[in-house]
């Protein structure tokens, strides 16, 4: 592990810290437009984003869909797509378990959208990925797929 | 300046689907240059649609989104003739606004 991705790991903690102890107000911090949630794109595990994500602990869904290759022969571009048919959602995430930061995207959806989106992700290497909607109510909710990646995105 | 997106707005219904193609590098920052020098990191951090001026939607995006980004969602209850407006922000503070019509 050499000094710099220490250092970015350990602010990381740090700031998973005080959003724990309330120092960051992190619910709103999460939603307003103009303010990049740092913590939860620096966190390293899917534990450590819901903690930054002030989430309660996913559970797996059938309400939530997540739209994924079986094998994605180029890992620089992955094409995911999250959506859902619960009502009152606030946000939707997509996460790449194997990536080096776990969390890819994340939208705040509003009641004039639909909660369906897709993307193109980057992934390096075969890895398990999650659609999660969080909703207004504070739960946590998930699907899960695998996605084999023959060629990776990171580097090379 | 970056270049412009490509965004196409759909009507079906009372539901529209926008697909949104923005160019931009998304550095992740892991990558080395051929000197072995790390390439720093240079990404989309936020995107915002709106319409006709009212905001449905931001995203947060982090390193591992694809080169060349591409997005979809759907808008409820927009009409032909109403506009739909993509914003995104860099992390260098860069940032690049296009509108479409519905169609």
């Amino acid at each position: 592990m050499n000094a710099r991705r220490k250092m970015l790991s350990d602010s990381a903690r740090v700031a998973v810290a005080l959003a724990a102890a309330g120092w960051l107000p992190q619910a709103a911090f999460a939603q307003q437009a103009g303010a990049w949630n740092k913590a939860a794109f620096d966190a390293k595990t899917i534990a450590d984003l819901m903690k930054a994500m002030g989430g309660a602990t996913p559970a797996e869904s059938k309400d939530v869909t997540l739209t994924a290759p079986d094998i994605a022969e180029n890992g620089a571009v992955v094409p995911l797509g999250a959506s859902t048919t619960l009502a009152g959602v606030k946000t939707l995430l997509i996460l790449v378990e194997k990536n080096p930061n776990t969390l890819a995207a994340s939208f705040e959806v509003t009641d004039a959208v639909e909660a369906s989106v897709s993307t193109r992700v980057k992934m390096g290497q075969s890895s398990d990925v999650y659609a999660v909607a969080l909703t207004a109510d504070g739960k946590a909710l998930f699907a899960k797929k695998e996605v084999k990646v023959t060629l990776g995105g990171c580097g090379g | 300046m970056a270049d412009p997106m490509r965004i196409r707005a759909q009507a079906a219904g009372d539901k529209t689907t926008v697909r949104v193609l923005m160019s931009h590098e998304m550095e992740t920052g892991q990558r080395k240059d051929a000197s072995g020098k790390l390439v720093p990191a240079w990404f989309i951090q936020e995107v915002t649609a709106q319409l006709n001026g009212k905001t449905v939607m931001t995203a947060q995006w982090g390193p591992a989104v694809s080169k060349n980004p591409f997005l979809q969602f759907v808008v409820k209850g927009a009409k032909a003739g109403d506009k739909i407006a993509v914003t995104w922000v860099d992390n260098k503070g860069d940032k690049r606004t296009d509108e479409a019509t519905v169609s």
